[in-house]
């Protein structure tokens, strides 16, 4: 490089100064992309690409039943031990039932008993150890498990952060004696 | 009775008063400006929930900064570490004295204006120095002796950019050199000293550590430079001195290169408020756009560049002024 080019190419670079400085002016005067929270909300188009807490996808032939059929691949799965899944457990058999099935059999007939239903009566998120990985979504064989587009999760307390995935399902199946999902482990 | 007074004496203290407030007004304006300033900049609203569209959080900072706890570090020099921030931002007011902001709004005309601010600016870098080295932080020491370095260092361009002016008119009152430039924009200095007007902006930037020369609060570098260990109104005087100095450097830019309250129309304050007020805005745009350079780069600028074009554009004039 000769000496002359060395002294004049500095010179001609102060450009890149003013093409600095035009960049910043053009973006002071075009509009905003904050949010101002509580006054406003995110587009519910562009929050369609959040990634919250997950949730349990609907039965196709019941909405009102989750499609999950308590596998429990996502508990195994999941890294952070946070889901916890109780399967539904078989149905208690009444005396007068077991009387029947046991005539039946003494008969010589297939007896079927009943088996337990393929649907959880638990089914609890605890949120404050999700890493939203999103392991579990792809573990799920039946694809029952989604992010939701939740973004403005609040709560007061560790204990709102045990999000029972059953709640938007009315006709889910719940434990036989109700029991208070557990608040805290430790 | 105010025949014992002399007016000087009464001029002196109301100037003084009024300076007080202009000062502390645009301190309030200014970190309201800078902050909504890089918000828009940033595609962000800035300040937005004190008040109406935040204007009231310059308020709300000066409250908190004066509520805070005075904390002293152990081991700092407990005299030194207080003059320091003091020492920063008295001189400030003296600065303001030969400003012309008007015809007759000056303070007191000072023959040796120019002389005056040069002079008493230069304090507020043994404040810099002052603060880093006896608060015992070593980042407070790193930060000082990067201030001393630049401030030395860009002192020297800017004055030779200002005697380019003085011998241009050959005065050193801030007034004279005023009055000697026209109205319209084609007469002022910065037609005639291009060089001097733009080697003046950029060490006047390094003058006032203002990014992308802010190397002695570089805050990735040296979480907050000299002022580290500063709580509550101590870290507010560095804070409000930065930000008058801006002022004054602006004035004097305004008053030498650009006309000062000349200007089409009607000659007034006002004309040298919208100077100032356009500096400003320039000062924080920059600093809002340029990375901060790194310590060399900044010696490198001072030293291979604008002293040797300081020089040159100086001995220019010098022989242009014994030619015609």
């Amino acid at each position: 490089m000769s000496a002359i080019k060395k002294i004049l190419q500095p010179v001609a670079d102060l450009w890149s100064l003013v093409v600095g400085l035009q960049i910043t002016g053009r973006n002071f005067t075009r509009s905003q992309v904050t949010v101002h929270y509580p006054r406003q909300e995110v587009d519910p188009e562009v929050n369609a690409s959040y990634r919250g807490p997950i949730m349990l996808v609907a039965h196709p032939r019941n909405q009102a039943k989750p499609k999950c059929t308590a596998c429990m691949i996502c508990v195994t799965a999941c890294p952070s031990s946070c889901i916890t899944v109780v399967k539904a457990p078989v149905p208690t058999v009444t005396p007068e039932q077991e009387k029947a099935f046991q005539e039946a059999e003494a008969r010589g007939e297939e007896v079927e008993r009943p088996s337990a239903p393929r649907e959880p009566v638990i089914w609890i998120n605890d949120f404050s150890l999700c890493s939203l990985c999103g392991v579990c979504v792809e573990a799920c064989p039946t694809h029952c498990i989604e992010f939701s587009h939740d973004l403005y999760s609040v709560g007061t307390s560790r204990s709102d952060f045990m999000h029972d995935l059953l709640v938007p399902f009315p006709e889910a199946l719940r434990p036989a004696t109700p029991e208070a999902p557990k608040a805290e482990e430790n | 009775m105010l025949s014992i007074i002399p007016p000087e004496l009464i001029r002196i203290v109301v100037g003084m008063v009024a300076v007080m407030a202009f000062v502390a007004i645009n301190v309030l304006v200014l970190v309201y400006a800078e902050r909504k300033g890089a918000g828009h900049i940033q595609r962000r609203p800035g300040p937005y929930e004190v008040g109406p569209h935040g204007i009231l959080q310059p308020l709300a900072d000066a409250g908190k900064l004066m509520g805070k706890q005075l904390l002293t570090p152990i081991g700092a020099d407990p005299i030194l570490y207080w003059l320091a921030p003091i020492l920063s931002f008295l001189p400030v007011l003296l600065l303001f004295v030969p400003m012309p902001f008007g015809p007759v709004l000056t303070v007191q005309e000072v023959n040796l204006g120019l002389l005056l601010i040069l002079a008493f600016a230069g304090i507020n870098v043994l404040a810099t120095l002052l603060a880093g080295w006896s608060s015992n932080n070593k980042f407070g020491l790193l930060g000082a002796a990067r201030a001393v370095s630049q401030s030395v260092a860009y002192e020297i361009p800017l004055l030779l950019c200002v005697l380019c002016i003085a011998f241009q008119y050959g005065s050193l009152n801030l007034s004279t050199i005023v009055e000697a430039q026209g109205s319209w924009p084609w007469q002022w200095n910065f037609v005639c000293q291009p060089l001097a007007f733009l080697i003046f902006l950029v060490s006047s930037f390094a003058e006032t550590n203002r990014a992308p020369f802010d190397l002695p609060e570089a805050e990735s570098e040296l979480t907050a430079g000299f002022h580290t260990e500063y709580s509550g109104m101590g870290f507010g005087l560095f804070f409000m001195a930065e930000y008058a100095n801006m002022v004054v450097v602006s004035g004097v830019c305004a008053a030498l290169f650009l006309g000062g309250w000349k200007g089409p129309g009607i000659d007034g304050v006002w004309w040298f408020l919208i100077k100032v007020y356009a500096l400003l805005g320039l000062i924080i745009w920059v600093r809002w756009t340029y990375p901060r350079v790194r310590f060399d780069q900044l010696l490198n600028l001072n030293w291979k560049w604008l002293l040797p074009l300081a020089t040159l554009n100086l001995l220019a004039t010098v022989f242009l002024m014994k030619v015609f």
